[in-house]
């Protein structure tokens, strides 16, 4: 199977700006430390890590939100690492991203049907409210939904809409940034059963960025582990439940609190 | 008597919308029990009703909250707050709101013990030092000379477990205190406050929506949906036969990964609307 | 979920309409000088000196709010008066509204050198002392209506670059800012779709505040006597002159007053008024 990401060395680095002298530039924080790994396409892959491990930072260097400062990432065979936004500009529309805080990711002065309409209008594609109403139908919201504004819906009400937004385009790849963390249980299985749905019926490539195992565990088929900007593992998802070869992926194991009073913990 | 009783309480927003139905429950001294229900079931107003912390837009229709022997309701305010800040305590969501971001870590600490419950100073923050040494930050100096921006998210929090148990309370109320942490530090924090609340034998009630942090920490606890009280158990009998459809969804929606096989199930329309119609009909109840 | 905001939303539609009413009666009353307003505000009649209002013991009825030491009617003056406020204000706001705001936005979205410039470009700036500042401009172009509404938006756009700013910047780490970036969308179209919806709601606070800052300038500038060059009345001017006599006629000084007291005060609730009626945030 083709590789759609290819991520070689990736390195990327930050400003500290609160320890900048007053001549001079600020000095760099590594972020990502020589990333290396590639994703199938048709895989879900899980990306985990603890805060500082550089998984968010890494979700958007993919989709160069970020630019790298060393090394490269291939999508689809073409070099996509330092190019101009001009350039980019055309690719943009085969990978989305869904984001992790539904409030601040929609825009709260806009109603529901221009939050879905805005990314498609920007690639030239049709942005007519048939079209809105079709995504709406895809995430299993109603179509008088358009209307809307953000904060009259709920959590998970959004977050739908966050995917609305990101597959209208039709992307090939999609990244979804710890999209169920805030959520309710409830609506977090809901959430991820459209998401899976979503994959097989569209072909979608997903990164699915999250710091619950359980939740990787049920839905990606790889598993990568951060670490400090260090990938500390890379396998298959069973393989990594069944016999983790890092020390820190079995410590994050041994964190979870499963629902089970009987289970050997604190 | 339990040590904190609260009877039949319930709570509207001035306008009209009902936040909590006829909510009873029972934390006995020295006991760990989980409130659990998920976001907009009312757990945190029963917390801040206890506390004395309600929000302008909520009042109390009905009820008793008795706190060793006193029903908080029926005192007037200062008398209310010097009573709750001397036997209770909240350890909260969010490290970083909960902390004056301008002002240093050490009078925060005392603040409390030396205006609310007259103090001297030097045994404030004495007391303030044992406890930095307990939740097992070193440097205490440098730190009670901090700023809370200076810190990280974990010591943080665990400055405010320590400014919790400062006053020695009998109860405290453990607002979502893990949600915003890593999985790694919330098994560090939540070790620690299994630990402290064990060694100074406090009542604790733990609000969350996790099921799997409850059953880890709590030895009872109590389901709440839609503002009313939907099951009631220890956490042994719960997590083995849960009585309530509701809750047995609650604990099949939530993911096991040592199980691969199931699938996330969401709480099921039915169960939904059949423990809605339960809402409405103890609202119907009420009214008549 | 609701909450407390339902309480503050029923004071803002009384807010909206009294300050509103206000100042479209202020408006009308501008546009209607020459028709409605009763004498000539620049006829003297010597013989009707310090006439008192209307409801005072020996007041002439035809001079409504009195006269002032050379017969002028009060009334009359005051809405003359209007005209050169209501011009000041909506030019001045106006402008000072476009030019700071404009550049706090660039400053803050852009950031980088853009940034850089306009940021210390604002701070030298601020430095200059605003009296002596526009004392000074005045001087160089000469009094009258222009050189007031230059002195007022040289000075003031310096406070919407940095308010706006500061929420541009704010604005601008939000994720549908990120979202608009993964969807291709350049960095000016991000600014106008995604950025300013959000500011204007400030930037219409500002805008009304900065008209009714407009009204208090003036006033100052005419009762110092740097304002227009003509004979016409103003709100400050009126103030000057009924202070030397406000023992034998408290109304030369009064009237103006409350009016300008209420047209400043107009302005600031419009704004505060519109932002609730119409962000849809907020309702």
């Amino acid at each position: 199977m083709a590789d759609l990401y290819e991520v070689k060395d990736l390195h990327l680095s930050l400003p500290d700006l609160t320890r900048k002298p007053f001549l001079g530039p600020a000095p760099r924080i590594e972020i990502l430390n020589g990333v290396s790994f590639t994703i199938a396409k048709g895989e879900i892959l899980g990306i985990v890590g603890g805060s500082g491990s550089g998984k968010s930072t890494l979700g958007r260097a993919l989709l160069r939100l970020l630019q790298p400062t060393g090394g490269s990432i291939h999508f689809d065979g073409q070099d996509i690492t330092y190019l101009s936004e001009d350039r980019l500009r055309p690719s943009r529309r085969r990978f989305q991203m869904i984001f992790q805080d539904p409030m601040s990711s929609l825009n709260p002065r806009h109603r529901v049907g221009k939050i879905i309409a805005g990314p498609l209008q920007v690639q030239g594609m049709d942005h007519s409210p048939a079209r809105v109403a079709d995504a709406l139908d895809h995430v299993g919201l109603p179509r008088s939904f358009a209307q809307r504004y953000p904060h009259e819906l709920s959590g998970g009400q959004r977050q739908r809409i966050g995917i609305a937004r990101a597959i209208a385009l039709r992307p090939e790849f999609i990244l979804a940034d710890e999209i169920v963390s805030g959520l309710d249980v409830s609506s977090q299985a809901q959430v991820l059963n459209l998401l899976e749905g979503l994959v097989k019926d569209l072909g979608l490539t997903l990164g699915f960025i999250s710091h619950d195992l359980s939740v990787i565990r049920r839905l990606c088929t790889r598993v990568l582990v951060l670490q400090q900007g260090r990938i500390v593992e890379n396998a298959p998802t069973c393989q990594v439940f069944a016999a983790p070869s890092a020390a820190y992926t079995r410590e994050l194991l041994d964190a979870i609190p499963l629902p089970d009073p009987d289970q050997v913990w604190v | 008597m339990s040590f904190l009783s609260i009877r039949n309480l319930s709570l509207r927003l001035k306008g009209g919308e009902r936040l909590l139905r006829a909510v009873s429950l029972n934390v006995e001294a020295g006991e760990v029990r989980g409130l659990v229900g998920e976001s907009g079931a009312g757990k945190s107003m029963i917390g801040k009703a206890v506390l004395g912390t309600l929000p302008q837009a909520v009042e109390v229709v009905s009820g008793e909250i008795w706190l060793d022997g006193v029903d908080l309701l029926t005192l007037p305010v200062g008398q209310r707050r010097k009573r709750i800040g001397g036997l209770a305590a909240l350890i909260p969501q969010d490290p970083l709101t909960a902390l004056n971001p301008s002002r240093r870590i050490g009078p925060q600490i005392t603040d409390r013990l030396v205006d609310i419950l007259s103090w001297k100073r030097d045994r404030a923050e004495a007391r303030a030092r044992e406890l930095l040494a307990e939740v097992q930050i070193d440097g205490a100096e440098r730190v009670l000379r901090s700023y809370p921006h200076e810190l990280s998210g974990g010591m943080r929090q665990r400055i405010l477990i320590a400014s919790a148990f400062a006053a020695e309370p009998k109860l405290i109320i453990a607002d979502e205190p893990t949600t915003a942490l890593d999985v790694t530090v919330q098994k560090q924090i939540l070790r620690l406050i299994a630990g402290m609340q064990a060694r100074h034998d406090t009542a604790l009630l733990f609000v969350t929506h996790d099921l799997g942090v409850v059953s880890k920490v709590c030895q009872n606890l109590t389901i709440l949906y839609g503002g009313l009280v939907v099951e009631d158990a220890s956490v042994r009998d719960f997590f083995h036969a849960p009585k309530h459809a509701y809750s047995r969804a609650l604990l099949a929606a939530t993911p096991k990964y040592t199980d691969p096989a199931a699938s996330l199930l969401p709480v099921p329309d039915a169960v939904i609307a059949a423990v809605r119609a339960e809402v409405a009909a103890a609202d119907e109840a009420w009214h008549g | 979920m609701a909450d407390g905001r339902s309480q503050v939303r029923r004071g803002a539609g009384a807010r909206l309409w009294l300050s509103g009413g206000w100042l479209l009666l202020i408006v009308l009353i501008a546009i209607a000088a020459p028709w409605i307003a009763p004498k000539d505000p620049l006829a003297q009649d010597l013989f009707s000196g310090r006439l008192p209002p209307f409801w005072v013991h020996g007041a002439d009825r035809s001079f409504l709010l009195g006269t002032d030491s050379l017969g002028r009617d009060v009334l009359s003056r005051i809405i003359f008066g209007a005209r050169i406020a209501l011009q000041v204000a909506l030019i001045a706001g106006t402008l000072t509204c476009l030019i700071g705001a404009t550049l706090g936005l660039l400053a803050g979205f852009l950031r980088g050198w853009v940034d850089v410039l306009i940021s210390r470009l604002i701070d030298i700036w601020m430095a200059f002392p605003p009296v002596l500042f526009s004392v000074l401009l005045i001087a160089v172009l000469g009094p009258g209506l222009f050189s007031i509404i230059v002195a007022i938006v040289v000075i003031d756009w310096t406070r919407f670059a940095r308010v706006i700013r500061a929420e541009a910047m704010g604005q601008s780490v939000m994720d549908y800012v990120a979202s608009a970036q993964v969807a291709g969308r350049g960095r000016i179209g991000t600014m106008l779709v995604e950025i300013l919806p959000n500011v204007l709601p400030t930037i219409v606070v500002l805008l009304t505040l900065e008209m009714g800052i407009a009204v208090i300038v003036e006033a100052i500038l005419s009762f110092v006597n740097l304002s227009i060059s003509t004979d016409d009345p103003t709100w400050g001017g009126m103030i000057a002159e009924g202070r030397t006599s406000i023992h034998q006629a408290w109304w030369v000084l009064v009237f103006p007053l409350i009016t300008l007291f209420l047209t400043v005060l107009a302005f600031s609730q419009l704004g505060e008024g519109l932002k609730d009626r119409f962000d849809p945030v907020l309702r």
